[in-house]
């Protein structure tokens, strides 16, 4: 048995030794080939006694087995080695930028909108919608501001051109959310809970004012529904929306479609000049409210003896930049690139109330 | 409306301080909106003595003063400063009025520091009126009798320690456009006790010579009473220094005592009152509405013509004063004014306000006569300026001339004190309520509410309530949840078509591109070029031309913010808007769009050299993306005739049949890119979002999915076809070919051009198909495929002349 020792070890040392494919297959040929020196050491078996062959055969087969394995070791050795080299050759500088993909953004007032709406739906609120140029009825009488009230012009409304020979009162660019109560009204009567976020218009533009903003408008009429329980719908908007417990306090003020009307502020405090809601001893002025008038609910063909509820409006520009920190009203309709992609939102960062709504 | 501390205590007995008493008017909805306090500005400006002024050794005009100042008050160690002082008075022995280094010079806007003037040192400022803001003194330094308490605070003595409030009136609340009517809602919150002094009536010494009559047209409405008196003998001139000091201090200029009488009865008691030089009216007063054509020169130095709906004061030459709203130019007074007649009136508030807005013309007197004032004060408001007018210019009263009478007032309300409850949700004892009615004049019989005269805007029941929960405070509100209207899991609350616009935005912002909030209102000339610009989308006042008229579409406020994006240097953009546009005047004359507007470059060059300029394909891409994000059908037809802002050959319009358009899509026409000054490439789609069908079915079950495990099979063909036949042509005839197999037929290339049409013949073209067969019962065998084949090339030929290139 020797001999065969001395063959694995050639053939073994030959196979580790072996520098490309080539050489491996003529070292196999030689081995296991037809005429190869195991081959032909397998073939004297069948000369051989079954006592012989019983003992010669197992370790032929193993011999065979070995070389085999060895052979496919080598060749998948020799095979990444290859491979190894050619990606060695294949570097590619990875600091250079990737190809380019545009990067696209909400605006703050859509992404905060939808804020307040699934807040509000929570709540049970639906959203009603209505025309931005509206008939100064709507806009004004059906509210409780009758034709020469001093509201009119201190609305600083906008009033669309009207002929010559027609003497319509001339349609207004809707100076407040507070029509689509009175469409909402009329459509579905009473008791309904409703938010109208939307474009509204003042002939008014300055640091702090533009002529087209947008408000929310929300609506609750039910049989016994109170300014207590509006008092509690806010704090609950609120604090939902800034995600921090907030107080607020109710000031007496008037608005013709209200009554009684309150200013409400929201807490806040100012910590060199960076202003944090939700804490401190500061109020700040967020929105107008009350119980809806009688006459508002009349106008809108509600029984003012079998519902009674309240309306508030606010400004969602004014929210956002409360918010998130935005600190000029008149950038949000300047489209200026630098700014969308600032404030701006990403396209599948849609605010849920599972997910959160702040970002 | 403005007015001071010592003014409001005129009116209100109170022990409550400044801090208080703002905090209570602002809840009372009397929001505060400024407090000036002259303690804050002035409170380091002392009494002061110089001890000795002597020449300035270096300047001729300048003096060196000795000053024993009293840094922390008459009681404390005096101080000896060296100042020097340009002031022609200064000198030695002088009592006057010092500001300390580091003090606030209001008059000169500077924080006094120590200096050197002329080489010789200076620390502080012996000031003049005027740098206090007191005057418009400034001939010489403040010069005071020598008893002058050394040391005070100058405000103190000087009694100019008052503090100034600002408050915002809502037009709900005339009443609080006098001084009695703000004290009269702090009484009632409990901060003192109403202690307005009543008039007390003047003896008419003789009869008026001027009488006064209400015209027909004006008696039973517009103006119902008139209440006039003869004053003669006066004589004119400034009025008292209080008074002045006073109406300086709300923000009014003194004119003379009698202008400046009415002026402070405004401001008290909200009783605008006019003051005619009787010697310049020709006999009686008639009050009338005017005549059409008729003309006034007013108070304001302008003429006004009138229509025929405003009222006005005449005498026997015509008009004089606009009722209500502002005095003739003619018959005003003057300093030599002798003979007055006064005028105080009543003035249908909604006919002051029409006039008024049709004239333009914003005076207090219009201000507080269109809000409504109290017409049950005009005797006394009389008696009281005839008090005023005698105490500062002499003269004899005549006997009052009274014509009409104060409309007649009906209302009348039913307090129900539990309605505070259930309204406001705030509990009050009913004999709180009442106490609180009554605090603020209302006369109760029962719980029958009389309503006070100076409160016009008490219309219902409601208006109680709102009384009493204002003074009570709605501070005092506590939070009562509201009850879920289902129980549960909140259901959805959007309508398809809100989803939807969201959808569409989500869709776009995903595709790239920078959602923008534009104007709705665009020029005139920009609303042309999409289609706009009518008058019926005109606004009647616009507050620039840059705004004039509703958009008619959301590309032009697109390309203009492109064109600004551009101009700071940004030349690859990505911008969308999803808003209304408007094609009508008349409410609900708008509709949603979506649309996205891609200028230049897909990006900014890179070593992959994948840069390349934007086009049509980009726009139609998008467009279909927005499209299936908002679930559009997947079969639409595309066809040409786009608006005139596309370029007329490289835009199209997706659409359900041929009229409903859903989408357009392409290149911006290049005129309007040179219109608004946007450098192109300029691609662009709007998506009419409403156009597309709301899915019928409610079932969220989806139709069973169809699909065979058989081999597919890919086939290209060339075809060489007329360079005007459409991609869609052949794909159409493909697809004829065989409905069953044939699962997609694409374009995979075109070859056109000069090139093309050397090897191909003039106005040729190749275009390259691949075809996608997906058998369903059995495999494909080379001879199934020939047939197929062989039908697919004649059906192309047959339908659109195309041959298959050799």
């Amino acid at each position: 048995m020797d001999g065969l020792d001395a063959l694995k070890k050639k053939y073994l040392d030959g196979i580790l030794a072996a520098a490309d494919e080539a050489a491996l297959e003529d070292l196999r040929l030689s081995a296991l080939g037809k005429k190869g020196e195991v081959a032909l050491m397998m073939r004297e078996l069948g000369k051989m006694t079954p006592e012989q062959r019983q003992q010669t055969g197992p370790v032929l087969n193993a011999l065979k087995d070995e070389l085999n394995s060895a052979l496919a070791a080598r060749k998948a050795a020799l095979g990444d080695a290859v491979l190894e080299e050619r990606l060695r050759t294949e570097w590619l500088d990875v600091t250079l930028a990737g190809r380019h993909r545009r990067q696209g953004s909400i605006h703050p007032v859509s992404q905060v909108t939808e804020e307040v709406t699934a807040i509000f739906a929570d709540l049970g609120f639906s959203v009603a919608e209505g025309p931005q140029i509206e008939s100064d009825w709507y806009n004004f009488d059906a509210l409780n501001i009758p034709p020469e009230h001093p509201t009119r012009t201190e609305m600083d409304t906008f009033y669309m051109h009207r002929d010559e020979g027609d003497n319509r009162p001339p349609h207004v660019l809707r100076t407040h959310t507070s029509p689509v109560q009175i469409r909402h009204m009329q459509q579905y009567g009473a008791p309904c809970r409703i938010i109208a976020p939307g474009r509204v218009y003042r002939a008014d533009y300055d640091q702090t004012h533009t002529p087209m903003f947008h408000q929310i408008e929300g609506l609750a009429l039910g049989a016994d529904l109170s300014m207590a329980n509006l008092k509690w719908v806010l704090e609950e908007f609120f604090s939902a929306f800034f995600g921090i417990s907030v107080k607020t306090r109710f000031r007496a003020s008037h608005f013709p479609f209200t009554e009684p009307s309150a200013e409400v502020d929201i807490q806040c405090s100012w910590d060199q000049g960076q202003l944090k809601i939700g804490e401190g001893d500061d109020w700040m002025e967020v929105l107008g409210s009350g119980m809806v008038h009688p006459k508002v609910l009349k106008a809108g063909g509600v029984d003012p003896d079998k519902f009674q509820g309240f309306a508030f409006g606010m400004g969602i520009d004014r929210i956002a930049m409360l918010k998130y920190g935005i600190p000029d009203l008149r950038a949000f309709f300047d489209s200026d690139l630098r700014w969308l992609r600032h404030y701006g939102f990403a396209a599948l960062d849609q605010p849920t109330l599972h997910g959160g709504v702040s970002r | 409306m403005k007015f001071t501390l010592s003014w409001l205590r005129e009116h209100l007995e109170t022990e409550a301080t400044i801090e208080d008493i703002v905090y209570a008017l602002t809840d009372l909805g009397l929001e505060v909106e400024g407090v000036e306090n002259p303690a804050d500005s002035l409170g380091a400006f002392r009494i002061c003595r110089v001890i000795e002024a002597v020449q300035h050794p270096n300047a001729d005009r300048l003096r060196l003063c000795r000053v024993e100042t009293w840094p922390n008050g008459p009681d404390k160690p005096a101080e000896e400063v060296q100042v020097v002082c340009g002031a022609p008075n200064a000198r030695t022995g002088l009592i006057g009025v010092f500001a300390p280094v580091g003090t606030h010079v209001p008059g000169t806007g500077v924080d006094l520091k120590p200096g050197v003037i002329r080489g010789v040192e200076s620390n502080g400022m012996l000031c003049s009126e005027r740098e206090l803001m007191l005057s418009d003194d400034h001939d010489g330094i403040i010069d005071l009798p020598a008893d002058a308490p050394l040391g005070e605070r100058f405000i103190d003595y000087a009694e100019r320690n008052d503090p100034v409030i600002d408050i915002a009136i809502t037009p709900n609340r005339p009443d609080a456009l006098g001084v009695q009517g703000i004290a009269r809602d702090l009484a009632a919150r409990g901060l003192g006790r109403l202690i307005s002094p009543a008039a007390v009536p003047v003896k008419g010494a003789f009869k008026s010579p001027v009488n006064v009559v209400l015209g027909e047209d004006v008696r039973d409405g517009p103006c119902p009473l008139f209440v006039g008196r003869y004053i003669r003998g006066v004589k004119n001139g400034p009025s008292p220094e209080w008074l002045q000091t006073r109406l300086r201090a709300v923000g009014l200029r003194p004119i003379s005592a009698l202008v400046d009488v009415t002026n402070l009865l405004t401001y008290d008691r909200n009783r605008p009152l006019h003051v005619f030089d009787a010697d310049k009216l020709s006999g009686d007063i008639e009050v009338r509405l005017a005549k059409k054509g008729e003309t006034l020169m007013a108070l304001d130095d302008k003429e006004y013509r009138f229509d025929g709906t405003e009222v006005l004061i005449c005498d026997a030459a015509g008009g004089q004063s606009i009722g209500g709203i502002m005095g003739g130019l003619e018959t005003s007074c003057t300093y030599e004014t002798v003979n007055v007649f006064v005028e105080a009136a009543y003035f249908e508030p909604v006919r002051v306000a029409a006039s008024g807005r049709k004239h333009k013309i914003n005076s207090d007197a219009r201000y507080r006569n269109e809000r409504g004032i109290d017409p049950e004060f005009t005797v006394e408001g009389m008696e009281l300026a005839t008090r005023l007018i005698l105490d500062f210019c002499g003269g004899e009263a005549s006997d009052l001339v009274i014509s009409g009478a104060p409309p007649q007032d009906t209302r009348r309300y039913t307090l129900d004190p539990e309605r505070v409850s259930s309204l406001v949700g705030m509990d009050i004892a009913a004999e709180t309520q009442i106490a609180t009615l009554k605090a603020l004049g209302f006369r109760l019989d029962g719980l029958e509410v009389t309503p006070p005269s100076w409160r016009p805007d008490v219309q219902g029941s409601a208006d109680l309530v709102e009384e009493i929960a204002r003074i009570a405070s709605l501070t005092r509100l506590e939070s009562k949840p509201m009850q879920r209207e289902n129980t549960g899991v909140t259901r959805p609350i959007l309508t398809p078509l809100q989803r939807r616009e969201t959808m569409a935005r989500r869709a776009v912002a995903a595709l790239g591109y920078n959602e923008c909030v534009t104007y709705t209102f665009i020029d005139k000339a920009s609303a042309g070029l999409f289609g706009g610009g009518s008058d019926a989308t005109m606004l009647a006042n616009p507050i620039s031309s840059e705004m004039s008229h509703m958009r008619p579409d959301l590309l032009p406020a697109l390309l203009q913010a492109a064109s600004r994006n551009q101009a700071r240097g940004f030349a690859d953009l990505a911008l969308f808007e999803v808003g209304p546009a408007f094609h009508g005047g008349e409410p609900g004359e708008q509709h949603v769009q979506a649309s996205g507007l891609l200028v230049g470059h897909t990006g900014a060059r890179d070593a992959f050299g994948s840069r390349r300029a934007v086009d049509l394909y980009d726009a139609k891409a998008d467009a279909e993306a927005v499209l299936a994000a908002i679930g559009a059908p997947a079969k639409l037809m595309v066809q040409r005739n786009a608006p005139g802002w596309w370029h007329p050959g490289r835009s199209g319009q997706f659409s359900l049949g041929p009229k409903n358009i859903l989408a357009t899509f392409g290149e911006v026409h290049p005129k309007i890119l040179k219109a608004i000054g946007v450098k192109g490439p300029a691609v662009a789609f709007t998506v009419l979002i409403e156009n597309v069908p709301i899915a019928k079915s409610t079932s969220t079950t989806r139709p069973a999915l169809a699909i065979s495990d058989l081999q597919a099979v890919e086939r290209d063909f060339a075809f060489v076809v007329d360079d005007g036949v459409e991609a869609i042509s052949l794909i159409n005839a493909a697809k004829a070919a065989d409905k069953v197999l044939i699962a997609d037929v694409s374009v995979f290339d075109v070859f056109r051009g000069a090139k093309a049409e050397a090897q191909l013949g003039a106005g040729k073209k190749s275009v390259a198909i691949a075809v996608r067969l997906e058998p369903k019962e059995a495999t494909l065998t080379d001879k199934d495929i020939e047939a197929i084949s062989a039908r697919i090339i004649g059906k192309v030929g047959d339908l659109t002349g195309a041959v298959l290139r050799g």
